[in-house]
């Protein structure tokens, strides 16, 4: 159920303005790849082109080729909603419907769009996605209580239960742990440890110690200048990203002398 | 007025401290001001209710902040002038709000019981309210038909203005782009300050040209109503699907949800309670509206419940009728007393109505507990 990604020549614009200019790249089945560069270098964006989240935003469209096993995500007649199933993602703020249980909120995957499910059924999957997202110790005395009562870190994990309940191919983070603290934020990293075994996943990150733990590729964005668009610099294993890189300003930036 | 001031902190004691009154100084001019603004008015003319609210307000503004100018210094002196405005403000803004309820309370009250809820006018005539005066029979009359008309006309109303009102707010928040939604928006503006006579207007001439001159039922008040109630609607549901966070639906369509099940399911149910208490709010604006009513259901003294044939009394009619066109000329007093019962039924539904908004604004509203 893991799935590989092959982005070929790909252009990301807001309306008419170029955001990310001709990105190549290949994200193999069950590895970590993270995303790498300052702030403004396309890096979010990009990553939600990935299962079509891009769009949502008016004016915003793509020019290129996405391949999920070889088929073209941008393909004609492709539904965006269906690319989702199977691309999943998790964002930079924990956001779980403040309107559900902590249960309701790891099926809504099923509940939203009316899936029948057997009584047993759904508490499999929550007892599964909750010790996927290892959360099912901290909350299976109150799955009936609102998730938005959870801390910070446990709503985030519970936000990767419920991406993960679905069975994705793929599983996108757009900087998970930005808003949490060092505990949690290790409690999310050795999670990602344990969902490459299945997923495949692609993190972006602005920790690049984080980078370095999670990950087995990682990928440098770069952008030349304020309105310019940005740019794949360099992709190649993490090792080799933060030992050896080919690139002066790979080198630069993971040194900590960039600008 | 002997009011103590602390004594000057010896120098040197702190640079911080200054001179204080005492905390209880503003309660004692207060108090001291009501007694010379009584004493003052009494003596200039004769005691009278506004030159003694006056003098009071005045006298209590000038010596409080005189005395702690003196004391205190420039700053602490503007700070109290500035708070002892703005509570006689809030003081002015009551006024009116008491007395509208003090004096419907008193009037209404003479007429206010069940049998006034229960009983329509249909055959009282002025000869019933002449005996009543007299003493010989007891006072007979209320207001059932008119409460029935109103329930029956603010809830086909609600029927009409909820779902368009939603849907269009659902269209502006969620699909609306360019200059369509701006259209709409414009317009809704636009709607919002129509004058209630010209919706009701409009709503006696659709069903003139529909059904004949002089067609004259409840659901045509509801139409009327409708219109009025439509932008409010639409505005107050605006609002909250607007502050529903773009997160909630970026996490619905990351789970493959399409966008109408992000709608239905998410969106609408987070904004809920907002909408729920808007929609309230709506009801209690339009449930007193008398002007579109009166040409649009015209008035009746029997028991209708059928909203789409014959006329049909609603409260605002009623309390309209009953105080313009008592049913004895020689002794009106029955037919006032009912037309304050009615007001007051009226007023009773509206705060009944306000409650139920705010219940429903906690009922609805996102769990937050641990």
């Amino acid at each position: 159920m893991s799935k590989r990604i092959d982005v070929g020549d790909l252009n990301v614009y807001y309306g008419s303005f170029l955001a990310v200019e001709g990105v190549s790249m290949a994200i193999e089945p069950r590895s970590v790849t993270a995303f790498i560069g300052p702030s403004g270098c396309g890096k979010s964006t990009f990553i939600r082109t990935l299962n079509r989240m891009h769009e949502v935003i008016p004016g915003a469209r793509v020019q290129g080729k996405v391949l999920l096993d070889g088929e073209d995500l941008y393909g004609p007649n492709v539904d965006p909603v269906t690319v989702r199933r199977q691309v999943g993602m998790v964002f930079q703020r924990p956001n779980p419907f403040p309107t559900m249980s902590i249960r309701d909120n790891v099926l809504a995957g099923m509940k939203l769009n009316s899936t029948r499910l057997s009584r047993n059924d759904a508490k499999d999957i929550v007892e599964r996605s909750l010790r996927g997202a290892n959360l099912w110790n901290e909350v299976k005395d109150r799955l009936d209580k609102p998730g938005s009562g959870l801390s910070g870190g446990q709503q985030q994990r519970l936000c990767i239960a419920r991406a993960i309940a679905v069975q994705p191919d793929v599983l996108l983070m757009d900087e998970p742990c930005s808003a949490l603290d060092p505990i949690s934020t290790l409690a999310i990293e050795d999670l990602i440890g344990e969902l490459k075994k299945n997923y495949t996943i692609v993190i972006v990150t602005h920790n690049m110690q984080q980078a370095a733990r999670v990950s087995d590729r990682t990928a440098f964005f770069n952008i030349a200048g304020t309105g310019k668009p940005g740019k794949l610099i360099e992709m190649d294993d993490t090792t080799k990203i933060f030992t050896n890189p080919t690139v002066k300003a790979t080198e630069d930036y993971v040194s900590g002398r960039f600008g | 007025m002997s009011v103590a001031t602390k004594p000057a902190p010896p120098a040197g004691a702190s640079s911080l401290a200054q001179n204080q009154l005492p905390r209880y100084t503003t309660q004692l001019v207060l108090v001291l001001s009501i007694a010379a603004g009584a004493g003052l008015s009494a003596l200039f003319g004769g005691f009278s209710i506004v030159s003694f609210a006056v003098l009071s307000v005045l006298a209590f503004l000038v010596v409080n902040t005189v005395l702690s100018g003196v004391v205190e210094g420039r700053r602490k002196a503007k700070d109290k002038l500035v708070t002892g405005l703005v509570y006689t403000a809030f003081g002015i803004a009551l006024v009116p709000l008491v007395s509208v309820i003090w004096s419907v309370v008193d009037n209404g009250m003479a007429r206010f019981s069940i049998d006034f809820l229960t009983t329509s006018m249909r055959n009282v005539t002025g000869l019933n309210d002449q005996q009543a005066l007299e003493g010989t029979a007891p006072f007979i009359g209320g207001a059932y038909h008119a409460i029935l008309g109103t329930f029956l006309i603010t809830g086909l109303a609600t029927v009409i203005s909820v779902p368009i009102g939603l849907l269009t707010s659902v269209y502006l928040v969620e699909y609306g782009r360019g200059r369509l939604a701006k259209a709409i928006t414009f317009f809704v503006d636009v709607m919002t300050g129509i004058p209630s006579i010209v919706a009701g207007l409009f709503a006696a001439a659709l069903f003139a040209v529909l059904f004949g001159v002089g067609t004259r039922n409840g659901f045509a008040g509801a139409v009327a109503l409708s219109v009025l109630m439509i932008p409010v609607v639409v505005r107050s549901s605006e609002e909250m699907l607007r502050i529903v966070p773009n997160e909630l639906r970026e996490a619905a369509y990351a789970l493959g949800v399409p966008k109408w099940r992000t709608i239905v399911r998410v969106v609408i149910p987070t904004a809920i309670s907002g909408i729920a208490s808007g929609v309230t709010l709506a009801i209690a604006r339009v449930v007193g509206e008398t002007a579109p009513l009166i040409v649009t259901a015209g008035f009746t003294s029997s028991i209708n419940n059928n909203p789409f044939s014959d006329w049909m009394m609603s409260l605002p009619a009623y309390v309209y009728s009953q105080a313009m066109r008592p049913l004895s000329g020689s002794s009106p007093q029955p037919s006032f007393d009912r037309a304050w019962a009615a007001a007051l039924t009226l007023i009773l539904i509206v705060m009944l109505l306000n409650l139920v908004a705010r219940l429903i604004a906690r009922l609805f509203a996102p769990k937050t507990g641990r």
